[in-house]
């Protein structure tokens, strides 16, 4: 089958496989045919996170896809391509230091239950691969948004019962983060391991709002269109 | 600035040593060929030890004992015993920081059964264990300011006077070669299992890098002969299937349907049984079906996972195809009670030391364990050291002693095809250093690793690229794991006898004069 690879130009190449991850077809490519192609890998089985790439326009974990005749390989979009199909993550992954993404104090010694558990069990298996920031279109405009994956890791301490503090983390992602989010769900779509940082987004949407934070862009059209100063400064309804 | 503790190496154990030596005071630059998320360590999947009694009744005792049995008499029973009685508190630190451990129905952390264990010991975030602890400790290193430098691949150590004092790295980004001072090193690069190339569970990056450094660099390894061969691995892929699919009360059938083991004996013993099977003409299969689909979805996630997608099998209905391979090398750096090697300032932690506490044959739940007790220790004493290093660093003459092997082995024939000779190492390795050895196996394979060490200058790069140049990374990965695999050889001959993982058809029986440790330097065994 033929494949082509999005390198500094299209290059088809040509491979003999069937059922093959399209992991296993790189390796080939490159210790049969091309030691020059480079991508990155290292685990093989969907955990480390480092062979996310596009494929046919969608983000894959290039272990975990079955190549088919006809496939484009493409890296990630929205991070820097370094060389071929591997891309610099250091400014999505800046992103978590800067959203405050770990628990503010430690916490010895709470009992937490099995429900307590489950509330962000799902958020905990994140790998980092940045498929999510290579889908979101906000990303893609803004590069300051705060993405998908260090979102969903706020959301993974706010929910946590031994983050005795959560203040910081809400009051770091109202600028450049939670209301950014145009909800399209894109990132949902593209994540290996199913999380949906589009639901997340909306809790802590939520839990903002609990805490008397408010959409500003809401607020600003609201009280751009209808109130503020341009009349008589008073609100208007 | 030069800094006072480098730690090379970003996975569990290097994140550990980090957060501590932070937390000491110490300055701390953290540098990974990876990034930090991507280490071996997130592949561990069943669970860190601890004697918590959370699941059933155990003890501190317990756990040493079983863990001095599953070692064969070469482990070191005071640091067993440090492991051991340190592991509540280390899982407490853990659970303080935020790890999303499995829970009981009285809101304990849950604890399952792995191995050669007594108890339900093993604590575990579904089958997450080790990804959701290393993502925790990342996120530590974050909140605390620590400088991690990312895709950075260890050269050498700096050796001044007999002190290492830093380290030398390509950038794999822009393919210089850089300097990093620093009053202490700490080597946290992970272990060798690549040597078996496709027949290994582990990342291709254990490629035991920082151990062929510090042999390099005048330090010692040991019990190299002993690496750990994971029963259930799948058939066709080498993916990991965790140990706890069996402690849950999985089952291994051969091809006739029938159980043949105690399929809960320690990995070595396991392993070995598959292997007689095989070695009859049977297949052999990881059974779950009957812990039912809630359970195995609840439980073990990932395997099920793994096994649809790497196996096209499911494991709710479906047998599970096996083979063991190659998962866990129990040798590595020698290290005394501080962690220290041979070489002043030169610390090692983590699968690439060898602190004496797995001995023959490490127990799962063991080696997450290990890393968290042994990372705060190491961090203590390179912290400790580096506050009396008063030294001037001149690495001129090893910095432009790098930049030259750099342009030599650009410089190479590359007559040879070292991808051909990398599987074919891994497949030598797998038949003739694998479940089962003997001399005349070994003498030739050693032969074979000998005249390719000499070939070297043969094999080489067809990629000039200075920018992200993976062919030249992994050709210098393939050259450290060559001279390692020689090291293991010379092991596995010494040692007439089979003990633990090292199993000899010609010599099966443990001898008692064999019970110490192999011990090797760049120059031969020492002891």
């Amino acid at each position: 089958m033929k494949i082509k690879i999005q390198r500094e130009s299209l290059v088809e190449y040509e491979v003999e496989t069937q059922d093959s991850t399209l992991l296993h077809v790189l390796q080939t490519i490159k210790t049969t045919q091309d030691a020059t192609l480079t991508y990155a890998s290292g685990c093989k089985s969907s955990i480390c996170g480092s062979c996310a790439m596009r494929v046919n326009g969608t983000e894959v974990l290039a272990c975990a896809y079955k190549v088919q005749d006809g496939d484009l390989i493409e890296p990630l979009k929205n991070s820097p391509v370094i060389r071929d199909l591997v891309v610099d993550m250091d400014k999505a992954y800046s992103f978590n230091a800067k959203a405050k993404a770990w628990q503010n104090s430690l916490s010895p010694s709470t009992n937490l239950t099995q429900e307590n558990e489950k509330i962000n069990e799902i958020q905990s298996d994140c790998i980092l691969c940045g498929s999510c920031y290579s889908a979101c279109p906000v990303y893609a405009v803004n590069e300051e948004f705060i993405g998908p994956f260090s979102l969903t890791r706020v959301w993974r301490y706010v929910s946590d019962v031994r983050e005795k503090d959560s203040s910081q983390k809400i009051e770091t992602i109202q600028t450049n983060g939670i209301w950014d989010c145009t909800l399209c769900n894109e990132c949902t779509l593209v994540c290996p391991q199913d999380i949906s940082s589009k639901a997340d987004i909306e809790k802590l949407r939520s839990k903002s709002a609990m805490s008397g934070y408010s959409d500003p862009n809401f607020a600003s059209s609201f009280g751009g269109g209808f109130g503020g100063s341009s009349f008589d400064g008073s609100p208007s309804f | 600035m030069k800094n006072d503790v480098l730690i090379i190496g970003a996975g569990g154990a290097g994140l550990v040593a980090a957060i501590h030596a932070h937390n000491s005071g110490a300055k701390v630059l953290v540098i990974t060929k990876e990034y930090p998320t991507r280490s071996q360590t997130s592949m561990a999947q069943g669970g860190i030890n601890a004697a918590l009694g959370n699941a059933g009744d155990d003890s501190v005792e317990a756990h040493v004992q079983n863990t001095l049995k599953s070692a064969h008499g070469i482990a070191n029973e005071e640091a067993v015993r440090l492991l051991c009685e340190s592991a509540p508190e280390a899982v407490e630190w853990l659970d303080s920081i935020g790890v999303c451990f499995s829970r009981t129905k009285d809101a304990k952390i849950a604890q399952r059964t792995l191995g050669g264990a007594s108890a339900p010991r093993a604590c575990y975030a579904q089958d997450y264990t080790g990804l959701k602890i290393l993502h925790t400790l990342y996120d530590r290193c974050l909140s605390l300011g620590i400088e991690i430098l990312n895709e950075k691949y260890l050269l050498d150590y700096i050796i001044q006077d007999g002190c290492a004092c830093g380290a030398i790295v390509l950038d794999i980004r822009t393919g210089e070669v850089e300097t990093y001072e620093s009053a202490s090193v700490i080597i946290a690069t992970g272990g060798y299992s690549r040597i078996y190339d496709k027949h290994s569970t582990n990342s291709s990056s254990t490629t035991g890098d920082g151990i062929a450094c510090a042999i390099r660099a005048g330090a010692r390894v040991s019990d190299m002969e002993f690496v750990q061969f994971h029963p259930t691995a799948l058939k066709s892929s080498s993916v990991l299937i965790s140990e706890s699919a069996r402690g849950a009360g999985g089952y291994l059938l051969n091809s006739k349907g029938e159980r043949f083991t105690n399929e809960l004996a320690p990995r070595d013993e396991v392993a070995r049984a598959i292997n007689d099977e095989m070695q009859r003409g049977e297949n052999i299969f990881l059974d779950i079906r009957h812990l039912g689909e809630k359970f195995i979805d609840e439980e073990l996630p990932q395997e099920r996972k793994l096994a649809k997608l790497y196996e096209n099998v499911d494991p709710a209905y479906d047998l599970i195809p096996i083979k063991p391979v190659a998962h866990y090398t129990m040798g590595g750096i020698e290290v005394d009670d501080k962690s220290c090697t041979i070489v002043k300032g030169l610390y090692a932690v983590g699968e690439c030391a060898n602190h004496r506490v797995h001995g023959a044959n490490r127990l799962g739940g063991n080696s997450l364990l290990e890393l968290v007790v042994f990372g705060k220790q190491v961090a203590e004493n390179a912290v400790e050291y580096a506050k009396n290093f008063n030294k001037t660093i001149d690495d001129s003459v090893q910095l432009q002693d790098d930049k030259d092997f750099i342009s030599k082995v650009k410089a190479f024939s590359n007559e040879i095809d070292f991808y051909k000779i990398r599987e074919e190492l891994g497949d030598m390795f797998y038949t003739n250093v694998g479940i089962s050895r003997d001399k005349k196996s070994l003498k030739s394979s050693l032969v074979r690793v000998k005249e390719l060490l000499s070939k070297i200058h043969l094999m080489g790069v067809s990629d000039n690229s200075k920018v992200y140049n993976t062919n030249l990374i992994e050709f210098l990965e393939f050259k450290n794991m060559l001279e390692l695999s020689r090291l293991v050889l010379k092991g596995a001959i010494t040692r007439d006898e089979s003990r633990g993982a090292h199993f000899r058809a010609d010599f099966p029986n443990e001898d008692e004069k064999f019970k110490m440790h192999t011990i090797v330097d760049k120059n031969g065994v020492v002891s």
